[in-house]
């Protein structure tokens, strides 16, 4: 039985040691160099004393960093991503919860790195790399490593402001990589055309279908998602036949008229993750691709990459939405209504999912992990728990599932999930600001900040851009007089929503 | 122009759009704003930005992606 996600690596260095695993249209690295200088990083690592620790990873997207990843591993620690596209603000918070001994960063990064307030050791992921493997060590550690030891922590919106550390483990992505492998039909002729950041666990599928198999991923460069004619370009270079893209990143090309023009002729399987599709833009894709697969995936960080799937399987109208199917295998959805029982024919319900692919929490807060990790209600006889996901889900006419909204204040938007709330509170941080509202115009897909104060909203929105990630930024502000209340003292939500 | 600077200055109040020459080698301008721009020109100005035209070249200043708009005008 696997127990350790590096078994992977393992497996497929003796089967294609040369051949290409990750590449970002730069350079690339093969399965036996991720194996050489992950063990590399591992055994630095162990030499310098630090086990069990959050380790992070502050280096350019790039084939290194996933070596990196792997190295952590083999020290049997857990890597924290973090990127320089990440503001100030949001790395001294993820620094302060985690109170790391020490990061990793590159020669891109390093220069940033030592003006973060932080009390650990740097290191430099070109001088690690070259120390001398200790097999010995790495066996010592991995003999003490069980299953649900932790891989990572992938940092999500917080209502409160402070972004959650969810915190996964051998046994969630081992369970979760399978399963998806199977649905994607990943294989060693597999080549993945990467888009999403490998700070989120979105990131995964790529990664460890890749080490699982022998595929080969290439990292696109996030330039390319502005300017669509040199992304088909760079598809059609290095022949990428799977993506598993944002919908924001498939629309842009065919919003474009791009599909008219140039195809990305390798492309046979297209995957796409919990987030609406408009079926306009949807069937633009299908027009041009007829014979590849197209699967919708739903799921959130904290059960672990995706837990539902949707392989599309008939023609969709534009007043359609896109189902979210059934769950991957060894995952149960309970739909549960507000007496916490199961749903029944087309009744409304909160999504709840029950498996071994629930991540083991939020790191150091466990008052929140508690909040929606709880208790099976339909299990009274021994301690299960499941993920309450907050998300509104029924079942159609087909018996399959479909999402229909949040319960809170939470939105998807260019592929990030987002508490509208977390704005607020940057807003209500800012001097002179006397309060905030967000709103989210899902039409549009735009992100709506009302405002009351003494600023301009020059000031705002350069505040803003110092102390959250671009994606929560909002995309129009409307400085207002004061912002409404409801008769029972609350934002009046409703009234906001009328004058966007 | 103004109107063209107007939508500009939405997207970033903070930036001189006037002066600007590398906004998208500077990374003033991402994807978000990319497809926000095109929307919106598209919209304002009666037109439709081929994909051919969606490049770099075309959207590293003001002066860039007003030539762009006359000429797409001209039809």
């Amino acid at each position: 039985m696997q127990i350790n996600i590096l078994e992977y690596l393992e497996n497929i260095v003796e089967l294609f040691p040369n051949k290409i695993a990750f590449g970002d249209g730069d350079h690339t690295i093969t399965f036996k160099e991720v194996y050489d200088q992950g063990r590399a990083i591992g055994t630095f690592l162990h030499n310098k004393g630090f086990y069990k620790e959050p380790i992070i990873i502050f280096m350019k997207k790039s084939p290194e960093t996933i070596v990196a990843f792997q190295g952590t591993v083999y020290g049997g620690n857990y890597y924290v991503p973090i990127d320089e596209e990440m503001p100030e603000y949001r790395i001294k918070l993820i620094l302060e919860k985690l109170n790391p001994k020490l990061i990793i960063c590159d020669n891109t990064t390093e220069e940033i790195a030592q003006t973060f307030d932080f009390q650990g050791e740097i290191f430099l992921f070109e001088k690690i790399v070259k120390t001398q493997i200790n097999e010995k060590a790495l066996e010592k550690i991995r003999s003490q490593s069980i299953d649900t030891d932790p891989i990572y922590i992938v940092f999500t919106s917080g209502s409160t402001g402070i972004p959650k550390g969810v915190i996964a483990n051998h046994r969630s992505v081992i369970d979760y990589i399978d399963n998806l492998t199977e649905i994607l039909e990943v294989d060693q002729d597999t080549i993945f055309g990467n888009q999403t950041p490998l700070y989120l666990d979105a990131s995964l599928k790529e990664i460890y279908s890749t080490l699982k198999l022998g595929a080969t991923t290439y990292i696109i460069p996030k330039s390319l998602f502005s300017f669509p004619i040199k992304l088909v370009d760079f598809l059609n270079k290095y022949k990428i036949n799977t993506i598993c893209w944002v919908v924001t990143a498939l629309t842009m090309i065919s919003a474009f008229k791009v599909l008219d023009k140039s195809i990305p002729e390798y492309l046979h399987t297209i995957a796409f993750g919990s987030e609406v599709f408009p079926i306009k833009q949807f069937n633009l894709w299908r027009k041009a691709l007829p014979n590849a697969k197209f699967i919708n995936l739903y799921g959130p960080t904290e059960t672990t990459g995706m837990c539902c799937f949707y392989r599309v399987n008939r023609d969709f109208q534009e007043e359609d939405v896109l189902p979210i199917g059934q769950p991957f295998k060894n995952t149960e959805i309970l739909l549960l209504n507000d007496e916490n029982k199961l749903c029944k024919k087309g009744e409304q319900g909160e999504i709840c999912i029950r498996g071994t692919s629930l991540t083991l929490g939020y790191y150091k807060d466990f008052e929140k992990t508690r909040e929606v990790f709880v208790q099976n209600p339909l299990n009274n006889a021994y301690p299960e728990l499941i993920y309450r996901t907050g998300d509104i889900g029924k079942y159609n006419e087909w018996g399959e599932l479909v999402f229909v909204s949040r319960k809170d204040h939470q939105v998807k938007h260019m592929g990030h999930r987002i508490e509208l709330g977390e704005i607020d509170s940057h807003v209500n941080m800012l001097k002179g600001v006397n309060g905030a509202a967000t709103l989210y115009n899902h039409e549009k897909g735009q992100i709506i900040l009302f405002y009351a104060g003494d600023i301009s909203k020059r000031e705002v929105l350069e505040g803003l851009k110092k102390s959250l990630p671009r994606h929560m930024v909002p995309n129009k502000i409307k400085k207002l007089e004061s912002i409404p209340l409801t008769s029972n003292g609350k934002i009046d939500r409703v009234y906001l929503k009328n004058i966007i | 122009m103004e109107t063209l600077l107007e939508i500009l200055q939405e997207l970033h109040e903070d930036i001189d759009f006037e002066t600007h020459e590398r906004l998208v080698d500077d990374k003033v301008l991402d994807s978000f704003d990319i497809i926000t721009l095109v929307t919106e020109i598209n919209e304002e100005f009666d037109i439709a930005i081929p994909a051919e035209e969606i490049i770099p070249e075309n959207f590293n200043s003001a002066k860039a992606l007003y030539a762009m708009i006359e000429r797409l005008s001209d039809y």
